[in-house]
């Protein structure tokens, strides 16, 4: 991605390159079942894929990240809660549990996957198995 | 205990302000829970990738202004190839009654969640008269 010398430029910019993906076929029939939640976001760093996921309120305790093949498994519980003898004047937060698998179209080192949750986002790194990575051909 | 409801995605809501920002980026609208107890309001927002140093929170004239900016930065070097949301910055604000003690508030932010403690001004805490 280019930076531009306007870090507010380049943010607009970045945020209209996330919606033109919005219908990326990447993933394509490989969109497993389990829901819609949480939203996610696949990257490619490299060789590599990177997917962030919006998990606000979702406790590191209470994730649960599962990897076999190219299949990741991302599952957890969400709480909302209020004290006691509380008068709710507005509510949009939502709580629940999720189960969500995704199927990515690239082989993955599994022993290499590593997850990291900091302030409600959920980052998953998924090196690309190198058997998998496309080979240089020297021409003669 | 029941079985615990599936969770279901809530699209970002984009912020559509009176006042028009100077900067070009779209701002979203923190999902908020606003709850009363006997001696405060609680607001709790919902604002995923930011960190603490990077929200403003400020009264002026009776409203109260919350602004968070996300580090986008940390995308660098990355490539989309799939998307389902958006990232921004997030503002939203309130205008707040007199029954609230506006020197008294107080901020805390776990895991992408904002919680806003506004006590409650002498005058509008709940008085209890005894029954002799």
């Amino acid at each position: 991605m280019a930076m531009l010398s306007d870090p507010f430029d380049a943010l607009l910019e970045f945020q209209q390159t996330l919606d033109m993906y919005r219908t990326s076929s990447w993933l394509g029939a490989g969109l497993s079942s389990g829901g819609a939640y949480p939203p996610l976001n696949v990257f490619r760093k490299g060789d590599d894929i990177v997917v962030i996921i919006e998990v606000p309120g979702v406790r590191k305790a209470d994730l649960q990240i599962q990897v076999k093949d190219n299949t990741i498994r991302i599952a957890g519980a969400k709480s909302v809660r209020y004290g006691d003898n509380v008068a709710l004047h507005r509510r949009e937060r939502r709580a629940g549990s999720f189960d969500r698998a995704i199927t990515v179209p690239v082989e993955i080192d599994v022993d290499r996957v590593t997850a990291e949750c900091r302030d409600g986002m959920l980052a998953l790194f998924l090196p690309r198995a190198e058997r998998d990575k496309p080979k240089s051909i020297t021409v003669r | 205990m029941a079985r615990s409801q599936a969770l279901e995605v809530q699209e970002k809501k984009e912020l559509v302000s009176k006042e028009e920002k100077t900067v070009p980026a779209r701002y979203y609208v923190p999902t908020t829970d606003i709850y009363e107890t006997e001696d405060a309001l609680t607001l709790v927002m919902e604002m995923p990738g930011v960190d603490k140093q990077a929200v403003d929170v400020n009264v002026e004239n009776d409203v109260l202004r919350v602004e968070a900016r996300i580090d986008f930065s940390k995308y660098e070097g990355l490539e989309p190839l799939y998307t389902e949301y958006n990232i921004g910055y997030f503002a939203r604000s309130f205008t707040l009654s007199n029954k609230i003690d506006q020197q008294q508030i107080s901020a805390q932010l776990d895991d992408g969640v904002l919680t806003l403690t506004l006590k409650k001004t002498k005058e509008a805490l709940l008085r209890r008269i005894p029954v002799s």
